[in-house]
């Protein structure tokens, strides 16, 4: 056997005394994170408070809406529609119009936001399987609060006059059929605001609170001074964001786990996809929120520049990563600027895996673009930190 | 070369900004000698000794420290080298154990809990070891961060300014325990515009607006700069200074307790302004021979001449 040579005991050694100063700045960091009750109630209360605002606060499925109903035709029919959309705690009928000029009236003013006509002949034409019109007039201002009572009225009004077609002898029943295949399409009982926003959710919340504290891991040396006694040892630029970042992500793994239990727990949201790659996914995206804030901290002089600084990610981040609105709905220039931002793919990720069931394969397309960020960004900000000495 | 030099630098020069900070400045430091840099706030000092230890690159200039080049060796320069910064730079949110041990991680070094358990020793602390580091006094903290840059034992230590708002009595304790070292051999770089500190010093390089203006052994500085000196008491002292202000021949005017010392290199032109002062009541004029603080508030005012 032949001994080991010089060079690569020397190697080792290096690899050891690195190892021995990343260390010493995890440590560090581990403590003053402990003992820095701000950041670390942030850390705790950001989650419990957004996932409380939007998944519970925030509905984009509205209920109990002033209503007002035009009857033109009244028969047993009709009094079961109504019962039923009063039951369906959609609507809160307040009101009965006389005309169509007093109902449009009523709904310009904004005393209701619904306008429910039965027309004429509406029973005989039902009957005779001519498949009446029921007119509904909404107060679409609000497109996204429009579009779920409108679905829920033809639901609503089916599964009221199914029960009297069950009293009718089979012979007089109409051809149901036809009927039912659309409610089937049209009533979307997924359909809750909180499958959606909840696994968005945790991007959101990784995104803001980590982003924070990094951001201000170099500047707080700074104004402390710290830093010139931290640069005066022989620490090196990588090392010490290393060392910086990895105590946050146990912060962002612990964070995960409170939104995920809540998400199944709380809100009953379908886990379907791999764990082992969802666990994958989540880690690169803490790493790359964190080397983000990092790379602000190297930026900003003061931890009041570098929140400052954190702004101009999370707006982008909630508005153009498909968070909140359709990605696909945005223009060409702004998906470019949602396609750079870690949380567009994370979101993609994190709404396959959960709700899809999607496995490594199909997020490959949005983990290789995170991973390319990632890089990027380590690269700027070891090289910035570099400047910082001088 | 007689002795070793520990630092050795030529035509160090920085700017910041276009505005020259220091400029073409020489240092050789020999082993041992704990070193003086004396000057006003502002002359350059931090930067001087920033580009010595590594931390900041100078624009022009080159040299070694412990014979390493300062320019592509800093890395290994901050390995073997303890600096104390103007500034309490340890972490406030730290206790003191954390705090060291943080420091000797960064040196990696090998009997890390015996190095901590003697500089708590060293410094009395063991007792109180877990208490913050931030709930010290200025004294304290100086001594914790004078105990933080000598864990991994190095040869040079720099102190910029360590004494600055720390009490008397922590001073002359602080400069014992400099004494102590350079007995074992460690070179001592000190800044400092404190003039019972000056004194400590085996040698001095006095800077103003990031020049050398001397460089000498202290105890020589006064004899270098040949000034003759009269002690005055009057009265009233505020006669004797108006009349002295703008008088040629005196150079320096200072008050020293009750009296005030008129101090000039040409002793003729010294002797025909102050003599006339014996008419002022109560007045006694007494020669004396200028010692250290007289010759650097010369330098002083010299070098606000040249660079106002």
């Amino acid at each position: 056997m032949t001994p080991p040579k010089p060079s690569n005991a020397r190697a080792l050694a290096g690899i050891g005394r690195s190892l021995s100063r990343i260390l010493a700045i995890f440590m560090k960091e581990m403590v003053q994170m402990r003992r820095d009750r701000i950041t670390f109630s942030v850390m705790v209360a950001v989650p419990i408070l957004q996932l409380t605002l939007f998944g519970f606060a925030i509905n984009t499925d509205p209920r109990h809406l002033a209503t007002a109903v035009l009857l033109k035709d009244e028969g047993p029919l009709t009094r079961s529609i109504l019962s039923g959309l009063r039951q369906s705690s959609y609507f809160d009928i307040i009101a009965q119009a006389r005309s169509e000029a007093e109902g449009e009236a009523m709904l310009r003013s904004g005393r209701i936001s619904y306008l429910i006509v039965v027309p004429e002949n509406f029973e005989r034409d039902f009957v005779r399987g001519e498949r009446p019109e029921i007119l509904i007039a909404a107060d679409a201002s609000d497109p996204v609060a429009a579009s779920g009572p409108v679905s829920a009225v033809r639901e609503v009004a089916l599964r009221a006059l199914a029960a009297d077609f069950e009293r009718l002898p089979a012979t007089l029943r109409p051809d149901p059929s036809p009927v039912n295949v659309v409610v089937h399409r049209q009533y979307n009982p997924a359909g809750i605001t909180a499958y959606n926003i909840v696994p968005g959710l945790l991007g959101v919340i990784l995104t803001m609170t980590l982003i924070m504290v990094t951001s201000i891991a170099l500047t707080r040396e700074i104004e402390h001074g710290t830093i010139e006694a931290l640069l005066s040892t022989p620490v090196r630029p990588l090392e010490m964001m290393i060392g910086k970042t990895t105590p946050y992500i146990i912060v962002g793994v612990i964070q995960t786990l409170v939104v995920v239990t809540a998400s199944v727990v709380i809100f009953r949201i379908p886990f379907e996809g791999d764990v082992i790659i969802f666990a994958f996914a989540i880690v690169v995206f803490i790493m790359t929120n964190l080397i983000l804030g990092y790379l602000i901290s190297t930026a900003a002089r003061t931890q009041m520049q570098a929140m400052q600084m954190t702004f101009f990610v999370f707006l982008p981040s909630i508005l153009l990563s498909g968070f909140m609105f359709p990605f696909r709905a945005m223009p060409e220039w702004a998906r470019a600027i949602g396609e750079c931002l870690p949380i567009t793919h994370f979101l993609r990720m994190v709404r396959e895996v959960t709700l899809k069931g999607a496995g490594a394969a199909d997020i490959v397309g949005d983990l290789w673009p995170l991973l390319v960020i990632m890089s990027v960004l380590a690269t700027i900000a070891v090289m910035r930190f570099r400047r910082t000495l001088d | 070369m007689a002795e070793e030099l520990v630092i050795d630098v030529k035509g160090l020069t920085k700017k910041f900004g276009g505005k020259t900070v220091v400029d073409h400045f020489d240092l050789a430091v020999p082993k041992g000698l704990i070193y003086g840099f004396l000057g006003p706030n502002g002359s350059g000092k931090t930067t001087t000794i920033r580009m010595v230890c590594g931390l900041l690159k100078p624009d022009e200039g080159s040299g070694a420290c412990l014979g390493f080049d300062v320019i592509r060796e800093s890395a290994a320069i901050k390995e073997r080298v303890g600096y104390m910064t103007q500034k309490f730079s340890l972490y406030e949110d730290l206790s003191i154990r954390e705090n060291l041990e943080f420091i000797a991680r960064l040196y990696s070094l090998d009997d890390r809990k015996r190095r901590v358990a003697a500089a708590l020793a060293d410094l009395g602390l063991e007792a109180r070891a877990t208490q913050l580091a931030g709930k010290l006094s200025g004294g304290w903290k100086q001594r914790l961060a004078l105990a933080a840059c000598m864990i991994h034992e190095p040869r040079l230590l720099l102190l910029d300014e360590p004494t600055a708002g720390v009490d008397p009595k922590a001073r002359r304790d602080f400069w014992d325990t400099i004494r102590h070292y350079a007995r074992q051999g460690v070179t001592t770089l000190v800044s400092t515009h404190y003039m019972d500190e000056a004194v400590q010093c085996d040698r001095i390089a006095y800077i103003a607006y990031g020049r050398k203006l001397l460089d000498a052994p202290t105890r020589e500085i006064p004899a270098r700069i040949g000034l003759q000196g009269f002690e005055i008491v009057a009265d009233d002292l505020e006669e004797p200074a108006r009349r002295l202000k703008d008088a040629a021949g005196v150079d320096v005017i200072a008050r020293f307790g009750a009296a005030i010392h008129a101090c000039g290199r040409d002793e003729v032109a010294l002797e025909a302004a102050v003599r006339p002062l014996a008419a002022i009541p109560g007045a006694k004029l007494t020669p004396i021979r200028p010692g250290l603080e007289e010759a650097f508030i010369y330098l002083m005012n010299e070098a606000r001449d040249n660079f106002e």
